[in-house]
């Protein structure tokens, strides 16, 4: 498994200097998870007790990405981290609901690392992935809704594919046809490389079924 | 250089508007940190009032935005810290209601003092009960009786 650096616009680097992209490459698509990976959400479930998720706050990676939430506009109260949000639907739902592969799989290493990753399809997305500002009268993917101004974006060279933390372009995501996804982790301050590899490669593991 | 920009450069100091932006979210780091610090220390207690809001984002927020939201995270900190010290100061009134209910259950006829009450997770309860009922209603023999706990999930 190579985990490979995005670019990151000047203008956005001067401002959040410690925010990096991480991304790899899987060459399968997704699906229904196996048993095995089903009943390791049942055992995370077992695991993760309500005392934890009121403690999440204060875990060091969490915690970072709730303050690069409120630095950049979001609410994390309103807008939960990925991290928070698994926590909370822990609580409501009694246990991790297995959804398909990817989210499994995506859910499974965010509660473990803290890291939140975001996975798009590989066929319908540029070589290179970045993060960069939006410009003045900018569509999300080209053709969807008006993006506001200086809205922070995962994009490839030609557009924007994604809101940092938000909704994706049209088409961009993962489906039942995908045969390779990029998954995307983003590092913001606080936050070790080593903890975004390790979500990258527990992600990728529970994908492929193999140590990576 | 004209004297009409002489002044306004004396009047309008040149503000490093990147380096102010850093100094705030630093700020505004060192705040959520405390915050997130008081909403552990809150637990189990509920109905404390935690939102901030927000400037509509992902985005870079401007100056103006970023000293919005650094006062705004102040002010929940000092009112949930307010909040709690004065919820904390009833509970320990609370606690010492029911010590006083232990030495002289008599005095504090069917008075009930819940988990809830002191700041406490689960749903045991100190009630002030006649001893046999009717019985220690009329002898006057009063005792607290503890309850054991949450019923049961049916």
């Amino acid at each position: 498994m190579k985990v490979t650096s995005g670019w990151i616009d000047a203008e956005l680097a001067s401002e959040f200097p410690q925010l990096a992209l991480h991304v790899v490459e899987v060459g399968c698509g997704s699906g229904k998870s196996p048993p095995e990976v089903r009943e390791r959400l049942k055992a995370m479930s077992d695991r993760y007790t309500g005392g934890r998720a009121v403690q999440l706050r204060q875990e060091p990676v969490p915690w970072a990405y709730r303050v690069f939430f409120r630095q950049v506009g979001l609410d994390p109260d309103e807008s939960r981290t990925p991290a928070e949000a698994l926590a909370l639907a822990r609580m409501q739902h009694g246990g991790f609901k297995s959804a398909n592969l990817l989210d499994d799989a995506i859910a499974i290493a965010t509660v473990e690392t803290g890291v939140p990753i975001v996975a798009f399809d590989a066929d319908r997305v540029g070589r290179e992935i970045g993060l960069r500002l939006s410009r003045p009268g900018e569509r999300l993917g080209e053709d969807g809704r008006e993006l506001s101004v200086r809205q922070l974006l995962v994009a490839d060279e030609d557009r924007s594919i994604a809101v940092l933390f938000g909704d994706m372009a049209d088409g961009r995501g993962v489906h039942p046809g995908t045969r390779r996804m990029l998954l995307c982790a983003v590092q913001v301050k606080g936050v070790p490389q080593v903890s975004v590899e390790e979500a990258l490669w527990t992600a990728v593991e529970v994908i492929t079924g193999e140590s990576a | 250089m004209t004297t009409l920009d002489v002044q306004r450069r004396l009047l309008l100091p040149e503000v490093d508007e990147a380096a102010a932006r850093r100094s705030l979210r630093e700020q505004v780091a060192r705040l959520e940190s405390e915050l997130g610090a008081l909403f552990c220390s809150v637990y189990p207690r509920t109905g404390f009032d935690w939102r901030v809001p927000s400037s509509g984002g992902p985005r870079v927020l401007d100056l103006r935005e970023l000293e919005l939201l650094r006062d705004g995270l102040a002010e929940r900190l000092h009112r949930v810290r307010r909040e709690l010290g004065e919820r904390t100061f009833a509970e320990e009134e609370r606690r010492g209601l029911i010590e006083r209910m232990l030495l002289e259950p008599a005095r504090y006829k069917w008075v009930r003092v819940r988990n809830e009450d002191i700041g406490e997770r689960g749903c045991k309860e100190y009630r002030s009960v006649p001893r046999l009922g009717p019985i220690g209603l009329l002898l006057g023999w009063w005792r607290v009786k503890i309850s054991s706990g949450c019923p049961l999930a049916t």
